[in-house]
């Protein structure tokens, strides 16, 4: 039963602040990402959580007990790093036997938890080797099985894949998945990558320039992002996002693009909703993923003339550009939907897929159609 | 770009020029190097090998007769060469041995950072650079019983070092630790920095104490260049002339090279003395092979 809380964390590397007024509450058994692009501050939060790192204001709470003051031993949290960070001069054996013989527990004990853990991480066989034998993944196997054997109070990964090439990557996020499922521990995940963040997460945590800018379990920053920073940093291809000019007409409102002839119908009630959300009208963007721009090769209701420009084949479907007024909007269709480049489509977006941002601040405006 | 210009860039290119191999080039840089050890090293081993069998005299003008082992049966036989064998051994235990207990801690207490760290290093490697014959000299000035500053400064009166059969070894040992504790410090420096910082940080995750980090990370990893330093600071205490020598010229300080240089050219028993170095090379020698097999054992992890 592990509680993490950070109440008003500050970090500052000279003059630079890393780490600006961070507040979150990790529960007892949760699967947390922190995810943002290098140099966003999320390792320093991991490093600062462990003890590895020193914070400057706010305090960090481990099961509701002030943590910040106490040294990286004392706060029995486990700590996955970027470089495995093995003992090269010990086996695999003597490595995972580490914590348990550093705090002088009986020979006997060591022995059945160093070999229950093989067990569960399957790698028996690679006792008596050394680090330098070992493939990526097995490296980073035994660094986990390193940090779980002591069973720790919460687990802290820094990128634990991130140095493996990509099919290996994909087998121990799995892996990785499956070991919490099993043995259920509190565990802080930091990865630059989205697409590990949402196969692995029960709750993200993204982070920019120091900054929390939104948590939510994968589907909620997939669907509802907070800003245009989440909007734009999850979800591949990355969402289109044009500043739009909103109209309102008899029975519907209308959405232009810029330099557009004509804009996209949206039901009636997008006005209200947006005067709700308190936009200047100037100053809206629309965004919208690319699986929320429908395409048809015949003219349809509501449907917009447009033209394609060039087409992504990625095998299970296609990922085309579309020009309409002087932006393009990237659309995912089925694979060969658009046979050739400069073929004349017709388009719309899928007004439940859109979103608005106010272009200024960057913020949700909260629509939800 | 002309070819002069080619030519100036690139040697190789303009010593093709002139019609030199790469062949060429390397025997003119090596063919000289060899013939000067051939001359001055391989020649005198081989030679003092054949004499090493001889009752030669290097002082009399006579022809050097074959006597076989005997020079070896004669050393080997004989107690006083047995009593400087064992005041070198004692010699290189405490002189060595002080050397890497001091280095290290230097070391250790070095490896961190604090201001003028590049400035204080370099003023504690100053005693390496001396000239032996004059630390020596020194040394002797500041263990003098009646007025050297080691009396006065630890307060002992007129402690005898230098002229106190007991004493004189280890006051030329604590010589010798303070003029090369400085190489094993340089050396550990080395191998302590090159201790990945992570490891410390994986330890401390680890709830390791700084004892048990210290000896199951620090001292293994930095093993093998204490190992190197352990090599070349037994080789040279073994071989040790000067500062005992210069420093002492007690029976108790009477290391084996000083019996081999007073049996070579004060008794003038030139057989005898080639004899008795070639024992201490074979020794050297033997020495060394233990360490480098440990040596090779540790860097296999």
């Amino acid at each position: 039963m592990t509680h993490i809380e950070l109440r008003g964390v500050q970090k500052f590397f000279g003059d630079v602040q890393v780490i600006k007024d961070m507040n979150l509450v990790i529960e007892d058994n949760e699967f947390i990402v922190m995810l943002g692009p290098s140099g966003c501050g999320k390792t320093t939060t991991l490093r600062a959580i462990a003890g590895l790192e020193t914070i400057d204001e706010g305090d960090i709470l481990i099961d509701g007990k002030a943590v910040q003051h106490l040294k990286a031993a004392d706060r029995d949290i486990a700590f996955v790093f970027q470089s495995f960070s093995l003992y090269p001069h010990m086996t695999v054996y003597e490595n995972i036997a580490f914590p348990l013989r550093a705090t002088r527990q009986s020979k006997a004990e060591v022995d059945r938890a160093v070999r229950q853990m093989a067990e569960i991480l399957q790698i028996t066989p690679l006792l008596q080797r050394r680090p330098s034998a070992l493939s990526g993944g097995d490296m980073q196997r035994v660094a986990i099985g390193r940090a779980l054997v002591r069973s720790p109070k919460a687990l802290l990964m820094d990128e634990p894949i991130g140095a493996l090439d990509a099919t290996l990557r994909e087998e121990m996020r799995t892996e990785i998945k499956r070991l919490h499922i099993k043995q259920g521990s509190t565990t802080i995940y930091v990865t630059h990558d989205q697409v590990e963040a949402m196969a692995l997460a029960d709750r993200i945590v993204i982070m920019n320039e120091g900054v929390l800018q939104q948590v939510g379990t994968p589907d909620e920053v997939y669907t509802h992002p907070a800003n245009l920073f989440v909007a734009q940093f999850v979800g591949s291809p990355v969402m289109n996002v044009a500043e739009a000019r909103i109209t309102e007409e008899k029975d519907e409102a209308r959405v232009f693009m810029p330099g557009a002839e004509h804009g996209f119908p949206f039901p009636r009630k997008l006005i209200a909703l947006l005067e709700a959300g308190k936009a200047s009208p100037d100053a809206i963007s629309l965004g919208v993923r690319p699986e929320g721009v429908l395409v048809e090769r015949e003219k349809r209701e509501g449907y917009l003339p447009v033209e394609a420009h060039i087409i992504e084949p990625l095998g299970s479907h296609d990922i085309v550009d579309l020009q309409i007024g002087d932006r393009f909007l990237r659309a995912r269709t089925k694979s060969g939907f658009v046979p050739r480049p400069g073929e004349q489509v017709w388009a719309r977006i899928d007004p439940a897929q859109a979103h608005f941002f106010d272009t200024r601040s960057g913020n949700s405006l909260g629509v939800r159609l | 770009m002309t070819t002069a210009a080619l030519d100036r860039l690139d040697p190789q290119a303009r010593a093709a020029a002139r019609g030199w191999s790469d062949i060429k080039i390397r025997n003119m840089f090596i063919i000289p190097t060899i013939l000067f050890l051939i001359v001055f090293n391989i020649f005198p081993l081989l030679y003092s090998l054949g004499y090493s069998f001889t009752d030669f005299r290097a002082s009399v003008n006579a022809p050097a007769s074959f006597i076989g082992l005997e020079n070896y049966r004669r050393l080997l036989s004989d107690p006083n060469i047995w009593r400087n064998f064992t005041v070198t051994a004692k010699y290189v235990i405490v002189s060595v041995g002080g050397q890497m207990i001091v280095g290290f801690g230097v070391a250790l207490l070095l490896n961190r950072a604090f201001p003028f760290k590049g400035f204080v290093t370099t003023l504690l490697l100053l005693p390496m650079m001396m000239s032996m014959a004059v630390v020596g000299l020194f040394w002797k000035l500041l263990y003098d019983p009646s007025w050297g500053i080691i009396n006065y400064a630890l307060g002992l009166g007129r402690f005898d070092w230098l002229s106190n059969p007991d004493m004189a070894l280890y006051a030329v040992a604590i010589t010798d630790i303070w003029m090369w504790s400085p190489f094993v410090m340089l050396l550990s420096l080395a191998g302590l920095s090159a201790v990945p910082k992570h490891l410390y940080e994986a330890a401390a995750i680890d709830r390791a104490s700084s004892w048990y980090t210290f000896t199951r990370i620090t001292l293994p990893l930095v093993s093998p260049l204490l190992l190197i330093a352990l090599i070349f600071r037994t080789m040279e205490a073994f071989k040790s002339f000067d500062l005992p020598f210069i420093m002492s010229g007690q029976p108790t300080t009477e290391v084996i090279a000083i019996r081999l240089y007073k049996m070579a050219f004060q008794e003038w028993q030139t057989g005898l003395s080639c004899a008795l170095a070639y024992i201490m090379l074979i020794v050297v020698i033997a020495i060394t092979n233990v360490y480098i097999k440990y040596l090779n054992r540790v860097k296999e992890r």
